[in-house]
């Protein structure tokens, strides 16, 4: 249980808090120890969020060819599936070309509206970091139809660029996030010093302020690869014959086929995401030490 | 009001030097408040000079600074290095050294790469780097910490660090704000003979921006004494200390009894009830006719003698009581009431003032020569 909980860093807050008093380093600052009825409503609430995801993946060992749990027997036939018909595949392929390039863009669009809006106080700067923020509010479904119809008109729907557009929207908000803080503990002065020592500006983005951030920076761009890559709502609406993402090849799997690769897929996407989230604990971690 | 330091009030003779001269022409920076932060300010750094812009905060010396090193531009007036003009210049082309009060080192990189930053930027080759930056930590004293990261370092080990930065690359002037402000005393005391080693062996202009009298008294072969944006006067600091132009500069350097005087005519003061003598010589340029004076007198050029003692022929004496005496270690100062016990003095005692008593009426008295009647 308590591995299972190490393991992700998709749990809410008080997960975390809770898990890090376990740490000996804490333990030696004099952190009182946690009751135990506390580890046992944290342990409840990590597996709440997390049963679920964990279901599937025995399924996806199934030799069955309807859903069914307990999985019966033990094979790779759904992996085989998944790897070896071409609509899985190609929507694997769409779905990890979109999510790089919408990341990409959020990134780039994220992190310039942040060091922009960093220096900025007052009304306006608060207003635009509202309207950045917005997509993270507003509900999937309404972005989505605005998308949709935005797009019929620009022939985007069901094209490469639409999905990247749209996705990179809703990634902003998280690079915009992690970077805002990210900056809060960098040092304006750095960029005089720079400066004084003969630093153009661009030369000091490269080499000060770019390397002092890019936690932030890897951390908003990981968040909005995620966020493209299981995206659905909009990716439905998004959808053509000639190009859909995995999520809605795996809606259309449940809804139309009834096709049990889904397991195997969905194991695969819980996995990617999984290690995705390690990598982002591991760059943490190696900054800290520094 | 400007003051325009001419080559005259220059210090001492030095020997030539390699340095760049500052020369700020009528600069004003004026955010849009109610005063302009710098106003008006003219000033000539020689080359090769340590200049101190002295003055509390919020007098304009910081900023001063800044439209030197161009992280500010010039609402008016010109700056010049050697002549050449460089108010438009931003301050990446101005190459001018910058030490930080919080040392501004670059945290991801080691001690070695912080230094040779500046080198890197100008394209220089690698083994020039290395022997510069080599060279540059034995002047500052931090040879075999080029691996270290600035977190590693101690506040005083990283400000070694951020001025061997700002050197190694042969800046036309060093700048320095407030560098010393997140020291502690003693580590303060010892960078200070630090930076004047190293400005003594680079021989470069040094402009030095601080709060502290002690420091830039210490330091300094002249100081730009700031008051509400404006220069109130520039001198070596012998001159600020010993003539002070007016009550601003007399109350900043050092201690002062104040007497504000209600009339200063033919050779005499008014205060209170009682008319001085008042010697010419010490009377500042800076007061005008009919403007409002002040005879100030340091606490070490008082004496005190008991009621009924002597006062030398031709020294100002005025009655005052004992009211405090306060032990300084090497020194003991009374603090007195003047006067109609209006007004609050010190003096220094010496051995047999110090047998005077609290609460004893005494007469305070200075020579004529060592009061100075400054603008107030």
């Amino acid at each position: 249980m308590t591995t299972a909980l190490r393991d992700t860093d998709t749990e809410p807050a008080e997960v975390r808090t809770a898990r890090r008093p376990r740490r000996p380093r804490r333990r030696e600052r004099g952190v009182d120890p946690i009751p135990w009825w506390l580890r046992i409503v944290v342990a409840l609430v990590g597996l709440y969020f997390i049963l679920p995801t964990l279901f599937v993946i025995p399924m996806s060992f199934s030799t069955a060819t309807t859903f069914q749990f307990p999985p019966k027997g033990f094979s790779f036939q759904l992996y085989e599936n998944f790897f070896t018909h071409k609509v899985w595949l190609q929507s694997l392929r769409n779905s990890v070309l979109v999510a790089l390039l919408a990341a990409l863009l959020a990134t780039v669009v994220g992190t310039a509206a942040a060091l922009g809006l960093h220096h900025l106080t007052g009304r306006l700067a608060r207003l635009v970091r509202t309207l950045l923020m917005i997509s993270i509010v507003t509900p999937a479904i309404v972005i989505a139809v605005a998308v949709y119809i935005s797009f019929l008109k620009w022939h985007l729907v069901g094209s490469l660029g639409g999905y990247v557009l749209a996705h990179a929207v809703i990634g902003v908000p998280f690079v915009l996030v992690s970077v805002t803080s990210a900056l809060g503990g960098f040092d304006p002065k750095l960029l005089r010093a720079s400066a004084s020592l003969g630093a153009p500006p661009w030369r000091t983005f490269l080499r000060v302020t770019m390397p002092l951030i890019s936690r932030g920076i890897v951390t908003g761009a990981i968040f909005a690869f995620v966020t493209s890559f299981d995206e659905v709502v909009i990716a439905l609406f998004l959808r053509s014959p000639r190009f859909q993402t995995l999520p809605v090849q795996m809606y259309n799997s449940v809804t139309v086929e009834i096709d049990p690769t889904i397991a195997a897929s969905s194991s695969v996407v819980v996995i990617a995401v999984t290690v995705l989230c390690l990598v982002l604990q591991f760059v943490g971690t190696r900054r800290k030490s520094r | 009001m400007s003051v325009t330091t001419s080559h005259a009030a220059a210090p001492a003779p030095l020997p030539p030097r390699a340095g760049t001269r500052i020369r700020l022409a009528n600069v004003t920076k004026d955010y849009g408040l109610a005063v302009p932060a710098v106003d008006d300010v003219s000033l000539t750094i020689e080359p090769g000079e340590f200049m101190t812009l002295l003055g509390p905060s919020g007098s304009g010396k910081t900023t001063t600074l800044n439209l030197i090193a161009g992280f500010e531009t010039l609402t008016a007036g010109t700056i010049s290095l050697n002549g050449a003009d460089v108010s438009e210049l931003p301050s990446h082309k101005r190459n001018l050294g910058m030490l930080f009060q919080n040392y501004a080192l670059f945290p991801h990189m080691t001690v070695a790469q912080n230094v040779a930053y500046p080198l890197r930027e100008r394209k220089l080759p690698k083994a020039d780097i290395t022997r510069k930056v080599a060279e540059v930590l034995d002047l500052v004293q931090l040879t075999g910490r080029d691996g270290h990261f600035p977190a590693q370092l101690s506040g005083g080990q990283q400000q070694r660090v951020a001025l061997a930065r700002a050197i190694v690359f042969g800046p036309k002037a060093l700048l320095l704000d407030e560098p010393l402000g997140a020291l502690d005393r003693n580590l303060r005391a010892t960078l200070q003979l630090e930076i004047r080693r190293i400005h003594r062996e680079v021989g470069s202009t040094f402009v030095f921006v601080t709060h502290d009298q002690e420091e830039a008294m210490n330091l300094s072969d002249r100081i730009a004494l700031f008051n509400n944006g404006r220069i109130e006067q520039v001198g070596t600091p012998e001159a600020l200390y010993q003539s002070p132009e007016t009550l601003f500069t007399a109350r900043f350097l050092g201690d002062s009894n104040v007497f504000e005087l209600s009339r200063v005519a033919e050779g005499t003061g008014t205060w209170e009830d009682q008319t001085w003598p008042v010697d010419s010589r010490t009377v500042s340029p800076r007061v005008g006719a009919g403007g409002r004076s002040a005879l100030v007198v340091r606490p070490e050029d008082v004496r005190l003698v008991a009621g009924d003692g002597v006062v030398p022929p031709g020294a100002t004496s005025v009655p005052a009581t004992i009211r405090d005496i306060e032990y300084m270690g090497a020194y003991r100062t009374a603090v007195l009431s003047l006067g109609r016990g209006n007004a609050v003095g010190r003096a220094r005692l010496d051995a047999t003032e110090s047998k005077l008593g609290i609460g004893q009426p005494v007469l305070a008295w200075w020579l004529v020569e060592r009061q100075r009647i400054v603008a107030a």
